[in-house]
Order: structure tokens, then C-alpha cells, then sequence
């Protein structure tokens, strides 16, 4: 009886189940098709960002509970560890200090440009501060995080991210409370970059890598222009600032290298911002921003949520 | 239990699985690669519950994945990777169901295959244009982290499945 029972669930729950496959299968390509033919203004966007509303806040909560287990493995690194850092960060000092002396002479003569092109715009950039919650996985090949400010707190689409090293990436949703930025590294994005030595300009393009090992190659617009390694990389800027507005330390050239075949100069560029590790990032918002949060000003005074 | 509360709880199970995807084991990445546990889930539902049930879970939970932030990609392409995940497990589940090794390699061909089908369809749609040479670098990775945590999370995935399994009438 029972052996009987079993033989019949088992043929009939193995029955290729086509009709349900089938069904299935013209859902997901009616759902494919709707979302990347629609281009701009998609029939998903609204289920999108009703997601987004929902799971932000579930993914900033949950960011929150796991980030002190996150620096646990800090406690336990041996002083021979933290010995080898100091000298790391040392030589990488007076690396930085040297490299500074190098680029005054080319910040005077930037800012002196800036200045007359800026001088109907207020000068200085206001950060809404944010924390990386979530980050698309490496299997999905876009590469995106989600930052837990969003609309209330001033953020709009195309605006510019950066953290303390240098430039992140830029906004490309809005929900209520969250965010989503693309990285700089991921393939779809371009950067306009300028080389601070040679002010020459060239665009930069993501590999879709996020590990230590994350470069970047910058085509140079002008042919015969060259780049050399060690060069430090700033943004361009783009027009009225959106997506990215200029000045923002982007990477240093790691190598050069220049094909017959192709018009232009390459260079690897080797990002100054740990893509892996992203936590603390500012979102670059206009001054007046209405916020929900404490807006960094570049003035170094804080104006508070209004 | 109803089916009302069966269904809310299989939700539950897939948002928790997505949402500790992106949010938790983002902090144990490898070279941004992160265990696919809406996959494993989906494995365990096929193991379980058969290919029907498994495709319709497979459907949900790859919705979700293309939908929860920082998902940037055309809609639907997680949900036919894991569709097609979820029924080419329930086909083999009488031979990969019994034994700890086959639900090993279970999970590491639909790892393969699911990874690979989304790879597939990015190249198709150019979105983004995926080099072939990137694919190959990041499925193998992602095929060895889904396996490293398999053990963990198969057996939980079992569990609950064989709990949520309506009763049996004998007849």
C-alpha cells in the first residue's frame, strides 16, 4: 500500500511539469522584454522603486545589526601586523607628502580657472554623509551599491559620491530612504578625468573589478598626449555638475601604454578608493539642500537639517 | 497550517535569503563575489518539493533579486536563471536528494548553470555587455563559494521545506 502511495507521488510530483515551466518561462521573457525595451520610462520602474522603498530601510537595519561584528577580526590582528602597517603608512605618507608638493604649483593654476569659471556658482561642495548598506553581487556584473540616504535627505539621481580617498561613483535611484550608486569600476560607466600634471582630459571607463586589484583605463582625448605613471587623475566635470562635478581626486596612473593601431594614448588607472570595503561616503548636493540630516559644508560649518 | 501562512512563510524564507545576500555576506566577499543563497534555497525547495514547486519559488525568488536594491540589471534575468535552476534540480532530485555528496554537486551545477544563464542573457540584451573573459573569471568563484556554504545552509533549507510540505494523503 504504502510502497504503492510512494511509487504514484513520485511519477506524478516528476511529471515534467511543462505547462508551469512554460508559463513561467513566457513570464520572465515578457518581464525582460517589458524592462529593456521600454528604455527610459520602464513599466517596472514603479514595482522598482516600491521595492526599494521596502527593502531599503530592511537593508539599512540590517547593515546596522551585522557592522560591529564586521570589525571583530580588527581586535585580533597581531602587533607584527599593525608594526608592518605603520611602516606601510609611513612610506605611503611621505609618498603623499612629495606628491602634494608636486601638485601645488597645478592646483594655483586650476583654481585661478575655476575661479572665473565658477564665479556666478557658489564655491565649495556640500556632502550629505551616507553609509554603504548593501552591495550587488560580482554574479549579477553590474557593480552598484545601495547607500542609506535617499530622497529625504536630499540625494537625486545623477549626482556625485565620493569617501575620503577620492571619487565613488554617482546616484542613479532615488527611493525614500535608500539610494542606489553606480561604481566607477563597473563597465557601463564613463568618467570625464583630467591629468593634473598635463591638465589634458580623457575618459575612463570601469572594468567591472572590485578587489584590491580594481583599475581603471582612461582613454586620452588627444592623441598625441601622454600620461605618466604616477600621474594623479581628477574629474573633469561635467556641466552644471551632474553627473559629476570637477576636482575630485580620482586615482594615479599606474602604467602607460600606446598601440599604433588604436589613435590614443591609454593608461591603467589605479583608483584611490578600496572598492571592497566602502563604508562612509558624501553625496555632492547643492548647498541649499533641504535635509533630514547634518549637511557638511566646505566652509567647515555644518548646517543643520532645516 | 493554511496555505496562507505557507506561502507568507516561503516569502519570508526568499526575502531573508536576498536580503542577507547584499546586505551581510557583502562584507565576506571575494573579489566582490557573494554564496548565491536564493539559489541554495531554491535547490532545497527543488530537492524537497520537486521541479514545479521549485520553478514557481525559483520564479519569486529571482524577482526579487532583480528587483531589491542595488540590483541594476533588466528585469527578469535572475528570475529565468533561477526558473530554469529550479526545474533542472527537481528533475534530478531522486538521485541528488538521497546523499550529502550528490546535493554537493547539485548545488554546484545549478550554481554553473544559473550563473551562466544570467551571464548569457546580459550578453544577449547588453546589459551590460559582459566580457566573456569576466564571466569565466567570476562562475567558477561563485560556483566554489555556493558550495563552501551549502553545508550551512542546505540542511536549514531542507528542514523548513519538509516542515512547509503539505501532509501526504495516502490513498
Amino acid at each position: 500500500m504504502r510502497g504503492r502511495s510512494d511509487a504514484r507521488r513520485t511519477s506524478e510530483e516528476n511529471r515534467p511539469s511543462r505547462l508551469v515551466l512554460v508559463l513561467l518561462l513566457v513570464a520572465c521573457f515578457t518581464v525582460i522584454t517589458l524592462d529593456a525595451r521600454a528604455g527610459v520610462h520602464s513599466p517596472v520602474d514603479p514595482v522598482r522603486s516600491a521595492a526599494g522603498d521596502v527593502f531599503g530601510p530592511v537593508e539599512t537595519g540590517t547593515a546596522a545589526v551585522v557592522r560591529p561584528f564586521a570589525a571583530v577580526p580588527e581586535h585580533f590582528r597581531t602587533t607584527a601586523a599593525m608594526r608592518r602597517d605603520i611602516v606601510d603608512l609611513q612610506a605611503k605618507n611621505s609618498q603623499l607628502r612629495s606628491e602634494l608638493a608636486g601638485s601645488a604649483l597645478d592646483r594655483n593654476r586650476a583654481a585661478e580657472l575655476d575661479g572665473l569659471l565658477a564665479s556666478s556658482r557658489s564655491t565649495g561642495y556640500a556632502l550629505v554623509p551616507a553609509r554603504v548598506v548593501a552591495m550587488g553581487p560580482a554574479q549579477s556584473f553590474s557593480r552598484t551599491v545601495t547607500i542609506d540616504a535617499g530622497r529625504g535627505a536630499g540625494v537625486r539621481p545623477d549626482q556625485t559620491v565620493l569617501n575620503n580617498d577620492g571619487l565613488v561613483g554617482r546616484v542613479l535611484r532615488v527611493d525614500r530612504s535608500t539610494a542606489t550608486v553606480l561604481l566607477i569600476v563597473d563597465q557601463e560607466s564613463v568618467v570625464g578625468g583630467r591629468l593634473s600634471s598635463s591638465m589634458e582630459v580623457g575618459f575612463l571607463r570601469g572594468r567591472g573589478q572590485v578587489g584590491g586589484d580594481a583599475r581603471l583605463d582612461l582613454e586620452l582625448v588627444d592623441p598625441s598626449a601622454t600620461a605618466t605613471a604616477g600621474d594623479a587623475l581628477v574629474t573633469w566635470g561635467s556641466r552644471h555638475g551632474a553627473p559629476y562635478v570637477a576636482g575630485i581626486p580620482v586615482g594615479r596612473v599606474a602604467s602607460v601604454y600606446a598601440s599604433p593601431r588604436q589613435q590614443s594614448t591609454h593608461a591603467v588607472i589605479e583608483p584611490y578608493v578600496d572598492f571592497s570595503t566602502l563604508d562612509l561616503v558624501g553625496v555632492v548636493v547643492n548647498r541649499h539642500t533641504r535635509s533630514d540630516r547634518t549637511v557638511i559644508k566646505a566652509d567647515a560649518s555644518a548646517g543643520g537639517p532645516r | 497550517m493554511t496555505s496562507l501562512v505557507r506561502a507568507g512563510v516561503l516569502s519570508c524564507v526568499v526575502l531573508v535569503a536576498v536580503v542577507l545576500q547584499v546586505a551581510v555576506f557583502s562584507m565576506l566577499s571575494f573579489e566582490g563575489v557573494v554564496p548565491n543563497l536564493a539559489l541554495v534555497v531554491v535547490v532545497g525547495a527543488a530537492l524537497v518539493r520537486g521541479p514545479q514547486f521549485a520553478a514557481v519559488l525559483g520564479f519569486a525568488a529571482g524577482l526579487a533579486l532583480d528587483l531589491v536594491p542595488p540590483a541594476d540589471h533588466v528585469a527578469g534575468r535572475w528570475a529565468l536563471a533561477l526558473v530554469v535552476v529550479g526545474y533542472l534540480a527537481g528533475r534530478v532530485r531522486n538521485d541528488a536528494g538521497t546523499s550529502a555528496a550528490g546535493a554537493l554537486v547539485a548545488v554546484a551545477a545549478c550554481s554553473f548553470v544559473g550563473t551562466s544563464v544570467f551571464a548569457l542573457s546580459g550578453m544577449l540584451l547588453h546589459d551590460p555587455a559582459i566580457p566573456v573573459g569576466e564571466a569565466l573569471h567570476v562562475i567558477p568563484v561563485a560556483v566554489l563559494y555556493d558550495v563552501l556554504v551549502t553545508p550551512f545552509v542546505l540542511p536549514l533549507a531542507l528542514r523548513l521545506f519538509r516542515r512547509l510540505q503539505p501532509h501526504q494523503v495516502a490513498y
